[in-house]
């Protein structure tokens, strides 16, 4: 043990002070073997997992930026006249809440910049998670154990919504108030309940003085929490139930290959915040959204052509554009208004039936098993068309959310637009379905094709007959026959052409200008391998050891996770 | 042991395997790796300069707001553009900063750790599962029914009266004042006798404008509001009126021998060629402003139900399913446009209790 324990650094120094602050801190916590355990966690890499972290990042900046507008910001229905620098609106009478964000956005300095980061933060915060569930959806990464995960990802993107929406509600300007008066006719159409639940948000008909207050307190306070709380569960399971890899040498359904937090994963991971946060601010301080001011104040009597929420509500904007005029009415006395289906009634399905995917496929498929190892989506056409149906299917709500600009745009008559929306959405999420289905089985047999016969080499050659043939260059070696022994396909990217077994070398090293001495070149390449060499001997000697039941060196028997 | 020894010791401890942690310069001081320093140290100072000059342009750049048609408009407008370009820039140069160091000098790394996923070993399930079996038994609650029972009312009741108290105080009741209930009635509502002006939507409160015939082109239309003659000067009424949200009204000069269709109950709405219909839009509730005059069709924004000006505005396309609700007028012995009653119906979107 003491070999162990003794310091191998020398005191002093700052090795030595950190060791020092590490012992006083153990001495109280003893948190050095789990410490060493976190920082040992093995994470895999791929560009598609950082897509999760982006929505985590954008959204800790919109913490902290929409902390910085809350400072500014007063939620108040009182009626001012608005009296400050800018010209077009003095004179006017609006809300407190909107003069106070003209405040921000004219006064306050450096306050437009940050409105405008906390809004730019709020549209990738909503588009990462969704891009983020497509990359869980697409490769499998939701099967069992990891459905929860799933799950609380469509909370979180629900409530990602919920907080956009109440967020560009409370500025009380035109666009708000037009998005909020739609929100209104929503509740309004609740069968029964409706007017009841109405009158209980809104303290009264529309608009009424206390929506924006409370709105503010569901924005800055309650959803925040909640998605923090979200968010947190969220990391924890990824974290304790070690995340998913794709297929790939060395690779199993038990192992986790990549790097390890400390020191690659931390590193990599801090500077992604900051290059998320740096795009976002650039985009705030360069992109204007959302001027305020252009609009005016609410008025019920007003609003603009072609007016839209942000992105991500358009797809329900969609939906109440193309649902047919079908209003029920009962007994002579009660009324269920249409809109009620387009909106209050589709958006939990919408909602319910993502959540429930992973159970759905569960069931159908009858697979029980744990998965850790991901699958690529065009072995698994039924999911992937499923999954590209469903895209077709929202993005065209989110194009006939956008109709009258398309009309617009395109001379087109806006009733045709609406026709073609409902056409539309009944008939190409089908068609989109088929053509996946298509396009996958079309990939995977690309690729057992090149398992089997090699990568097309481009060189054309012909036989004594006369036969034209194209050589191709086997992956696994040939037979005696000097036919290609085929390979199993492994779950894993087969490549297709010869530069992928780098048939085209390595580029020079050297700056632009000129290349590196030679000789300088020759010994990294000499070095490099050496130590490669070097690691595969150890690797090998230890293997060694361990086969000849080598002495267990203190480790844990019943190593939990 | 050596410190590597000991960072070994410290992966296997955990069960995890470096195969592969090459480093990246083996050999020292080339020209390569010299690159590939200063590479990324510019990153950084490209960082630190922009990150001067954002503080100095927070400082010291205009940021007071000057009219578009004032000097020095053009520099206050770049006070946005370049305080978040100069900021963004230095922590995007000090991310990807970041991010080449770790690609040009960390050392290659390829770990391999075990998973221990699925279930637990049968020792731990199986005294879990005993754990709690024997913590009921040894309570008796599994017997006990009395006091089960009794909790569970305890708890129930509590839960419920806390749901209560907690929704009680939002509860208003939508249909307070019957007939008169919020929903049922407008701002166009007569009160007292008094007689309920049209006035226009001048932009300006206190400037009152009431319409007459003779006002208005065929073919037109415009936005009116409820005006009571006691509400002048009173700022306050004057604002409520035109802000509440079911009293924005259209009021439409259809072009003279227009054949129109009337709604049975409304044939003596009109006055004339003049019709005045909700503004407020029977879909989801936004002002249907726009009118178009070669065809009479007033078109909704928000979700592009069209309603026919001709035929009591009833809806013709788009999701609206009701016709606009229908404001009777007439014109008073001064000439100018009045509001016979209120509407005969509720305005705007349908909801439950709205008879058809
Ligand atoms: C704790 C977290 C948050 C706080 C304290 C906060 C605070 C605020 C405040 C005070 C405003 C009004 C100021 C203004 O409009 O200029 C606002 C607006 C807004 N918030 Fe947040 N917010 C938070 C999180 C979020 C999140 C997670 C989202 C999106 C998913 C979001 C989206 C918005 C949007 C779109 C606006 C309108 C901005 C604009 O007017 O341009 N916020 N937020
Ligand atoms: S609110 Fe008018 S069409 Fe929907």
């Amino acid at each position: 043990m003491s070999a162990l324990t003794t310091s191998t650094t020398s005191p002093g120094g700052l090795a030595g002070k950190a060791a020092a602050g590490l012992d006083e801190l153990d001495q109280r916590l003893h948190p050095a073997a789990g410490l060493r355990k976190q920082f040992n966690k093995v994470f895999p890499t791929h560009w598609s997992f950082m897509l999760g972290e982006v929505a985590l990042y954008s959204f800790i900046i919109l913490l902290v930026s929409g902390t910085y507008l809350a400072l500014f910001f007063d939620p108040s229905m009182v009626e001012v006249v608005y009296d400050g620098p800018f010209d077009n609106l003095r004179g006017v009478h609006m809300s407190r809440a909107y003069e106070s964000a003209l405040e921000l956005s004219f006064e306050v300095r450096g306050g437009l910049f940050v409105r405008q980061v906390h809004h730019w933060a709020a549209l990738l915060f909503v588009a990462s998670m969704v891009a983020h569930m497509f990359r869980t959806f697409f490769t499998g990464a939701f099967r069992k154990p990891r459905e929860t995960n799933w799950i609380i990802g469509i909370l979180l993107i629900f409530m990602g919504m919920m907080e956009g929406f109440t967020g560009y509600s409370l500025p009380d300007d035109l666009l708000s108030g037009v998005g909020l008066r739609i929100a209104s006719g929503f509740i309004l159409s609740i069968p029964v309940a409706g007017t009841w639940v109405h009158f209980a948000l809104f303290g009264g008909e529309f608009p009424g003085t206390e929506i924006i207050p409370r709105l503010y307190i569901v924005h800055v306070f309650l959803l925040p929490g909640i998605l923090l709380a979200l968010i947190g569960v969220h990391l924890g399971l990824v974290w304790y139930q070690k995340h998913t890899q794709y297929p790939g040498p060395g690779r199993t359904e038990n192992n986790v290959v990549g790097v390890r937090i400390l020191p690659v994963f931390a590193a990599k991971g801090g500077a992604f915040f900051a290059v998320t946060a740096g795009v976002i601010a650039i985009l705030g301080g360069v992109f204007q959204i959302n001027g305020i001011w252009n609009l005016g104040p609410y008025d019920p009597s007003h609003i603009s052509a072609g007016s839209q929420p942000d992105w991500y509500m358009l797809f329900s904007e969609g939906m109440a554009r193309i649902f047919p005029p079908w209003e029920i009415y009962l007994f002579g006395k009660y009324t269920i208004p249409a809109a009620f289906w387009a909106t209050v009634a589709f958006l939990p399905v919408l909602f319910v039936v993502a959540g429930a995917y992973p159970a759905i496929e569960r069931r159908m498929t009858g697979d029980n098993a744990l998965h850790n190892l991901l699958q690529r989506p065009r072995d698994v056409p039924v999911r992937t068309s499923l999954g590209v149906m469903g895209i077709t299917f929202y993005v065209w709500l989110v194009l006939c959310g956008i109709n009258d600009w398309i009309a617009y745009f395109f001379h087109v008559s806006l009733n045709a637009t609406t026709w073609a929306g409902r056409i539309g959405i009944l008939v190409l999420p089908p068609i989109a379905y088929w053509v996946t289905y298509r396009i996958c089985i079309g990939l995977q047999k690309a690729d057992r094709a090149v398992l089997e016969h090699g990568i097309e080499t481009g060189i054309i050659k012909r036989l004594p007959h006369g036969e034209f043939i194209e050589v191709h260059q086997p992956l696994g070696g040939v037979d005696s026959h000097g036919h290609p022994i085929p390979l199993a396909y492994q779950g894993a990217p087969v490549p297709k052409r010869m530069n992928q077994l780098g048939s085209a070398g390595a580029p020079v090293s050297g700056s632009l200008i000129k290349p590196d001495p030679l000789d300088e070149t020759e010994a990294l390449a000499r070095a490099r391998a050496e130590a490669h060499h070097a690691e595969l001997e150890a690797r090998e000697e230890r293997q060694q050891l361990e086969l000849s039941g080598r002495p267990e060196a203190g480790r844990p028997k019943d190593s939990t996770d | 042991m050596t410190p590597e020894q000991l960072a070994r010791l410290a992966g296997e401890l955990d069960g995890v395997d470096v195969v592969h942690n090459a480093e990246k310069w083996p050999v020292k001081g080339t020209r390569a790796e010299k690159r590939a320093e200063r590479a990324v140290a510019g990153w950084f100072v490209l960082s630190a300069l922009t990150g001067l000059g954002f503080v100095v342009a927070f400082i010291a750049w205009p940021h007071e707001y000057v009219s578009p048609f004032e000097p020095g408009y053009r520099m206050y407008s770049l006070y946005t553009p370049v305080v978040g370009f100069l900021f963004g820039m230095s922590v995007l140069a000090l991310g990807i900063g970041v991010v080449a160091y770790v690609k040009k000098f960390f050392p290659d790394e390829v770990s391999v750790q075990e998973r221990h996923d699925g279930r637990s070993p049968e020792v731990d399930r199986r005294t879990v599962v005993a754990q709690l079996t024997s913590a009921g038994k040894s309570t008796g609650i599994a017997r006990r029914k009395l006091i089960t029972r009794s909790a569970g009312a305890a708890a129930g009741l509590l839960g419920v009266g806390l749901g209560v108290a907690a929704i009680g105080p939002l509860v208003r009741n939508p249909w307070k004042g019957g007939d008169d209930a919020a929903l049922w009635v407008t701002g166009w509502r007569p009160e007292n006798g008094e007689t309920v002006y049209l006035r226009r939507d001048t932009g300006i409160l206190d400037e009152i404008s009431r319409v007459r015939p003779e006002d208005m082109e065929p073919g037109s239309m415009e936005t009116v509001f409820p005006f009571r003659e006691s509400e002048r000067g009173n700022e306050e009424a004057l604002l409520h009126a035109q802000r509440a949200s079911d009293a924005p009204v259209m009021l439409i000069r259809l072009r003279p021998g227009t054949p129109t269709i009337k709604r049975a109950g409304q044939e003596d709405f009109n006055y004339g060629d003049f019709y005045a219909f909700s503004k407020v839009c029977s879909h989801l509730g936004c002002p249907t402003s726009l009118y178009e005059a070669q065809d009479n069709r007033i078109l909704c924004p928000c979700h592009q139900s069209q309603f026919l000006a001709t035929e009591y505005a009833r809806p013709v396309f788009g999701p609206a399913t009701r016709p606009l609700a229908q404001l009777p007028i007439t014109v008073d012995s001064e000439g100018y446009f009045v509001a016979r009653s209120d509407f005969i119906e509720a305005i705007g979107p349908a909801f439950w209790e709205r008879r058809p």
